[in-house]
């Protein structure tokens, strides 16, 4: 199903975009994760990150929606 | 339109703007913080910061822990802002002012909201050095309890 990514900090950096919109059969963060972090090299483990759809915090195996939007969220550094 | 106690700012944060809004005639007592940018960290000397948020997430989370602050001190009203952006050495970064009744829950819950602010919300610094080098700060590689 189309699901819509946006990425920030470093995860930008590294999949040299601010968002995409693929195609995947991922039925949670999780998985959806397993399958972006090697097509786009991410370096954090699923242990260093949380995870938000459609702008608010989800667990990792929270089922996903076609028409989500996934955000992994690395570790902080505000204030 | 209900009351947004936590804000992202794009422009410089006025705090003589802000601080009205903590006004309460029961209140004896006003505490803030102010977050400024300092020249160094982690022993680099540093030239300026940029700040990214997420920012639905970090409003919806921002107001969350003022709502939260309000429910677990005894306090009157409590306001933060957050920049967004680019900032240079001695720029506000961020701002927290609380009013209470005493001195006490004031400080106490100040101290609490800055520190869940730095804890939760989804905003991301990047550091530029003098040497020229840069880098988005992923502290402590242990994430927030979030979900």
């Amino acid at each position: 199903m189309k699901l819509t990514l946006l990425y920030f900090a470093s995860l930008a950096d590294r999949a040299g975009c601010a968002a995409e919109t693929l195609d995947s059969v991922a039925r949670t963060p999780r998985e959806l994760y397993a399958e972006v972090a090697q097509a786009r090299g991410f370096g954090f483990a699923v242990e260093h990150l949380r995870v938000a759809v459609n702008g608010a915090f989800v667990s990792w195996d929270a089922p996903l929606a076609a028409g989500d939007e996934i955000v992994f969220l690395p570790p902080v550094s505000g204030g | 339109m209900p009351m947004k106690r936590f804000q992202l700012s794009e422009e410089p944060i006025d705090v003589g703007a802000e601080r009205p809004a903590l006004d309460h005639a029961a209140a004896g007592a006003y505490a803030s913080f102010e977050g400024w940018v300092r020249d160094h960290n982690d022993g680099r000397a540093v030239q300026r910061l940029d700040y990214q948020a997420y920012a639905a997430l970090a409003s919806t989370e921002g107001e969350a822990i003022l709502d939260e602050a309000l429910v677990r001190f005894r306090v009157r009203e409590a306001r933060c802002v957050h920049r967004v952006g680019r900032l240079a050495i001695g720029d506000l970064a961020v701002w927290v002012g609380v009013s209470a009744d005493h001195r006490g829950d004031a400080f106490e819950a100040c101290r609490w909201i800055i520190d869940e602010v730095k804890r939760r919300v989804p905003i991301w610094k990047n550091e530029h050095y003098v040497d020229g080098e840069s880098g988005w700060l992923h502290p402590d590689n242990r994430p927030a309890e979030g979900v």
